[in-house]
């Protein structure tokens, strides 16, 4: 009956039990998730904000995994439609029918679906509990199976694939206070993400940031699929820089500070172009984030992201 | 270290329409440049690192003669291509010599190969690049054939596919010429030029 009253109260329709599949999460107690058609239903008999919360997360998947965000598309069709060498040309022809492809057959843009890395805002009334965690990695299973995603995730030295996208530490969980309750994912691809570096300056050395983006991407050519979005930490500490690194690539991608600017014009200088193949665009934005650090540290991290700069948020209401 | 530069990197824009080409394939692609535009239709055979090792191992199980392998590990579900974008072709450098001597004419992968393959695909055969990340362009233009070797596993089988129109540029032609080649030594150039003290941080 509990299951009855929750589905209704999530469908508004009973008549929706037929076709029904469902399932017991072994990880979640009392959690219960319903297929129905193209429709998922999570219901939890005891707690509903986790429920809510895997939805969300489900469908903030589902959405990444198809389709790009209105200001990464913006970044893309302005590059392309500046960009004046033909082999690049091309290359910028066929991301764009790719990213119409995607979206008229609803499968996605790429075949390397990525790792989890999600960002939760939690508003004063809803209490942090492992719960949440617990939600968010029951979404990322479901996404897995129903969207689908391909399984990336192995343990780092058996290599042994746990099949849902989730493992110890994943998905990539980082939390912190808002006004509401939202689940944003960054599904992040190994050939962008295997180009990252990061690197202790000299503090007397902050003019050799520019240069150590530009010789990331040097050292990248056509590995991580350009043109590509570099989301750069500054400052902070050896985890802090890399962590704003990653966090950089959630900021609009359509302006640029002029500092990111120049930064951005600089490794379009190297012409590596779409898929290392020249052309005008290598980075189509450049994006910054800075924190205080140690005056004698200067962390400078350079997070790679491939033109398929997946990201989508869901509120989560309950 | 280029007999010529490839063409199509110094900024010139050319509309030419895409060449239209048909598997198998023969003489006409030693006519490609590196930089052409292609339209590839007919059959392809999809295959990695296993496929490759298992064809060197026990024989190449179709026709290799003007043949060409789609470096790819595609997701296949209810038997149809739904995504199958392109791997990285240079995991496969030391292992694609044996196709070309049996008379295989093109690979198609994304990132191009090494200076091997390079002289393995004089006057020969040709590498066409296929743009990474657009496996749901890629899949809008396939349908599924057949396989070998499914017990690889799906990302590991040779998949045959059908292609219909799909968009290639010529990577590496059957004359040295390498597109991927000249773009790093223009900027390995530009970056000695522009950050002479990079390194000694």
């Amino acid at each position: 009956m509990q299951l009855m009253r929750s589905l209704r109260s999530a469908t508004g329709d009973i008549t929706a039990l037929q076709n029904l599949r469902v399932f017991h999460a072994a990880s979640l107690a009392h959690t219960y998730i319903l297929f129905s058609g193209t429709q998922v239903y999570i219901m939890m008999d005891k707690d509903p904000i986790q429920a809510a919360l895997a939805g969300a997360t489900f469908q903030a998947f589902r959405e990444a995994a198809v389709s790009l965000p209105p200001d990464v598309i913006r970044a893309i069709d302005r590059a392309a439609a500046a960009e004046t060498n033909p082999v690049a040309r091309g290359e910028f022809a066929n991301i764009l029918r790719n990213i119409k492809a995607a979206g008229e057959l609803g499968v996605p843009l790429c075949q390397d679906t990525g790792v989890p890395v999600v960002y939760l805002t939690i508003p004063p009334d809803v209490p942090l509990t492992q719960g949440l965690y617990d939600a968010v990695a029951a979404g990322c299973r479901i996404a897995t199976e129903k969207v689908p995603l391909r399984p990336n995730v192995v343990d780092p030295l058996t290599r042994h694939n746990t099949g849902d996208n989730t493992g110890p530490g994943m998905p990539a969980i980082h939390v912190r206070p808002g006004e509401k309750f939202t689940v944003t994912v960054l599904p992040k691809g190994a050939g962008a993400e295997n180009s990252s570096r990061i690197a202790m300056l000299l503090p007397s050395h902050v003019y050799g940031i520019e240069g150590f983006v530009v010789e990331t991407m040097l050292r990248a050519e056509g590995k991580p699929c350009p043109p590509v979005f570099l989301g750069i930490g500054i400052g902070g500490t050896f985890d802090l820089a890399a962590s704003m690194a990653k966090e950089a690539l959630l900021l609009p991608v359509d302006t640029m500070t002029p500092y990111e600017q120049q930064i951005c014009d600089s490794v379009n200088k190297l012409g590596i172009g779409p898929m290392g193949q020249g052309g005008d665009t290598t980075a189509l934005a450049v994006k910054v984030k800075t924190a205080g650090c140690h005056t004698a540290s200067l962390p400078v991290a350079v997070n790679v992201q491939c033109w398929a700069n997946r990201h989508a948020t869901r509120e989560v209401k309950w | 270290m280029l007999g010529e530069p490839a063409r199509d990197t110094g900024g010139k824009v050319v509309t030419n329409a895409p060449v239209q080409l048909r598997t198998p394939l023969g003489e006409e692609v030693l006519a490609l440049r590196a930089g052409d535009h292609v339209e590839l239709s007919g059959i392809v055979y999809t295959a990695r690192d296993e496929a490759h090792l298992r064809m060197q191992k026990e024989g190449i199980p179709f026709d290799p003669k003007g043949a060409v392998i789609y470096h790819c590990g595609p997701v296949i579900k209810d038997n149809r291509v739904l995504a199958a974008g392109p791997t990285t072709s240079a995991r496969l450098n030391e292992l694609s010599g044996f196709l070309l001597d049996k008379g295989v004419r093109g690979l198609i992968g994304k990132g191009g190969m090494g200076a091997t393959v390079r002289e393995q695909l004089r006057g020969r055969g040709v590498y066409f690049a296929f743009t990474g990340g657009c496996a749901a362009l890629a899949s809008s233009h396939m349908a599924l054939k057949g396989v070998f070797f499914e017990d690889l596993g799906m990302a590991e089988a040779v998949w045959v596919i059908a292609l219909d129109r799909l968009p290639l540029v010529v990577g590496i032609d059957s004359h040295g010429n390498d597109i991927f080649e000249s773009v790093r030594h223009h900027a390995d150039e530009v970056f000695r030029k522009n950050y002479p003290k990079a390194g000694r941080t």
